[in-house]
């Protein structure tokens, strides 16, 4: 086997894995995707309090804010939480002593992210519009695809840099991803414009890829604007991803290192 | 020689904290270990708790770097070139590292994806091999956590085989299995050295195994090798003409009741 194809393999072993553990735990995915659903539902009910004519409106903006909140956070959760589960089960020394790139096993998780991401989204989408009875004739679906394209990157980038801090710390890691979401999911403006958050958080909106993959997302849903449009912030995003992956690559290797030196790899290290 | 190590050494270090006060407690896990493991044959590594036989293990899987020294796997460095040597080698844990959830087949699927062999050719190998340890067809379709650990054992084995490392490292692979789980996996191990060409390096903790499948046993003892010989030039040499047991003890300063209670 060549050595790209045996690359390649392995990284659709790891993407196949995923998806088989999916299907063992499939009653727990019920689960989450029905709360998932009734979250998303009930977000987008606040719109109902308002006046009929701004009601439609907010509806679309507030499910936009949750279904892609559910996708970008899908993204960094099984990008960051990689490492984690893989020392709750056990099987992180023998992953990582595989004769593979550690690109191509963390591009396996990505891959599997970004695929389970989009069927999740898709589902609570498909939920919402028959909820409500949206109608989005005149969004621009291409637009919108787009920006989530541009923007999937720099959520990995960050997914990256979450994964290696339980290589530091096994615990204390894990607690940490999840204090970097909760600060994401604040001051991105994913239920509610930036201008509203006090000014002294307010600068880090302005770091958060997040941010502009939601304006564009709702510029492109509720404006309908075409992908001509959307295109500079669409770069941006993607370029932002450029830059995110090659350092939280180098960031993992680096932590994958400290992590063999000081014997923190194994499972209760 | 498939193995060569000179002068290793690797300490762990831990941070506890006493109230205010952060305290880095460091042990040695292994001081100065110098080791030869020739090509074809069965080296056993013998020695009490926390006496740096996993560590050992764990450098030459490449899963730990050392602080200092060369260690050498088929001439290839195990840090400057990791990969290379990861070709060649495959590990069996003491604790079978499996997804619990998943069938003996999913977790085999994605060993052999790891590894470049084909899915089919895999399956086909491990339902042989495992037959021949006596695991029948039908616990592959069955997640793994429904089984025996002796079960989950002969799996990993036949898991490690799949890959045909030249290099198998087994950490313990009998630990905790009923006699005859124990006996098949031995023979089994025999058979792997005279079918498929391989070095092994056994750690384990039971002198009975050793002496049975080893060609020479290193004892090790607060992280250094204090003697390297055959079983028999072992029991005569430090055992009195009595046993493997002797020896041991008499070369880790050692007896029965000091191992039970050994705080390390």
């Amino acid at each position: 086997m060549s050595p790209i194809r045996l690359e390649l393999h392995a990284l659709w072993a790891v993407v196949r894995r995923n998806f088989h553990l999916v299907r063992r735990y499939f009653g727990w995915e019920v689960v989450f995707l029905f709360y998932n659903v009734i979250n998303t539902l009930t977000i987008a009910l606040i719109a109902f309090a308002l006046p009929a004519r701004e009601r439609d409106r907010i509806v679309v903006y507030l499910t936009i804010g949750a279904l892609l909140w559910n996708f970008l956070s899908i993204l960094f959760q099984e990008v960051a939480s990689s490492v984690s589960w893989e020392r709750w089960e056990g099987t992180i020394e023998y992953s990582f002593m595989a004769p593979i790139h550690r690109l191509t096993y963390l591009a396996g998780v990505c891959l599997y992210a970004v695929l389970y991401g989009v069927l999740r989204t898709l589902v609570i989408l498909i939920a919402v519009v028959f909820f409500f009875h949206i109608h989005l004739a005149h969004a621009d679906w291409l637009g919108a695809a787009m920006i989530l394209a541009g923007s999937s990157l720099p959520f990995i980038g960050l997914g990256l840099m979450g994964a290696v801090l339980p290589l530091l710390s096994t615990e204390r890691g894990a607690q940490a991803t999840q204090v970097i979401q909760g600060v994401i999911l604040l001051v991105s403006g994913i239920y509610y414009p930036i201008r509203v958050l006090p000014g002294w958080i307010r600068w880090m909106s302005h770091l958060s890829p997040a941010t502009y993959t939601l304006q564009a997302a709702r510029r492109a849903i509720l404006n309908g604007e075409g992908p001509l449009h959307l295109l500079p912030l669409t770069i941006k995003l993607f370029l932002s991803g450029l830059i995110l992956v090659p350092i939280g690559l180098a960031i993992f290797q680096v932590a994958e290192h400290w992590a063999m030196r000081n014997g923190t790899l194994k499972r209760n290290g | 020689m498939a193995v060569e190590g000179e002068n290793l050494w690797k300490s762990f270090s831990q941070t506890k904290w006493m109230g205010a006060r952060r305290e880095v407690i460091s042990s040695h896990a292994l001081q100065g270990i110098d080791m030869q493991v020739r090509r074809r044959e069965i080296l056993g590594i013998l020695g009490p708790n926390g006496s740096g036989k996993s560590t050992l293990i764990r450098l030459m899987a490449t899963l730990l770097i050392p602080d200092q020294g060369r260690l050498q796997v088929f001439g290839l460095d195990v840090v400057r070139e990791r990969r290379q040597v990861r070709r060649l080698i495959n590990r069996v844990s003491v604790e079978a590292s499996f997804f619990k959830k998943l069938t003996a087949r999913e977790n085999l699927a994605y060993a052999a994806g790891l590894y470049g062999v084909s899915n089919v050719q895999a399956q086909a190998e491990a339902t042989r091999i495992l037959a021949s340890l006596g695991l029948p067809r039908d616990k592959l379709e069955i997640p793994l956590e429904t089984l025996s650990r002796g079960q989950q054992q002969k799996i990993a084995i036949a898991r490690a085989l799949l890959t045909s490392p030249t290099l198998m490292l087994l950490d313990e692979p009998t630990t905790g299995l009923d006699p005859t789980s124990r006996r098949d996996v031995q023979e089994f191990i025999l058979d792997v050295r005279k079918r498929h060409d391989s070095t092994i390096v056994l750690c384990t903790h039971d002198m009975a195994e050793a002496e049975r499948l080893c060609d020479r046993i290193a004892i090790i003892d607060q992280g250094r090798i204090v003697a390297t010989a055959s079983p028999e030039d072992l029991i005569s040499g430090y055992g009195q003409g009595g046993s493997l047991e002797d020896a041991f003890f008499r070369l880790t300063g050692l007896n029965q009741k000091s191992l039970e209670e050994d705080p390390r």
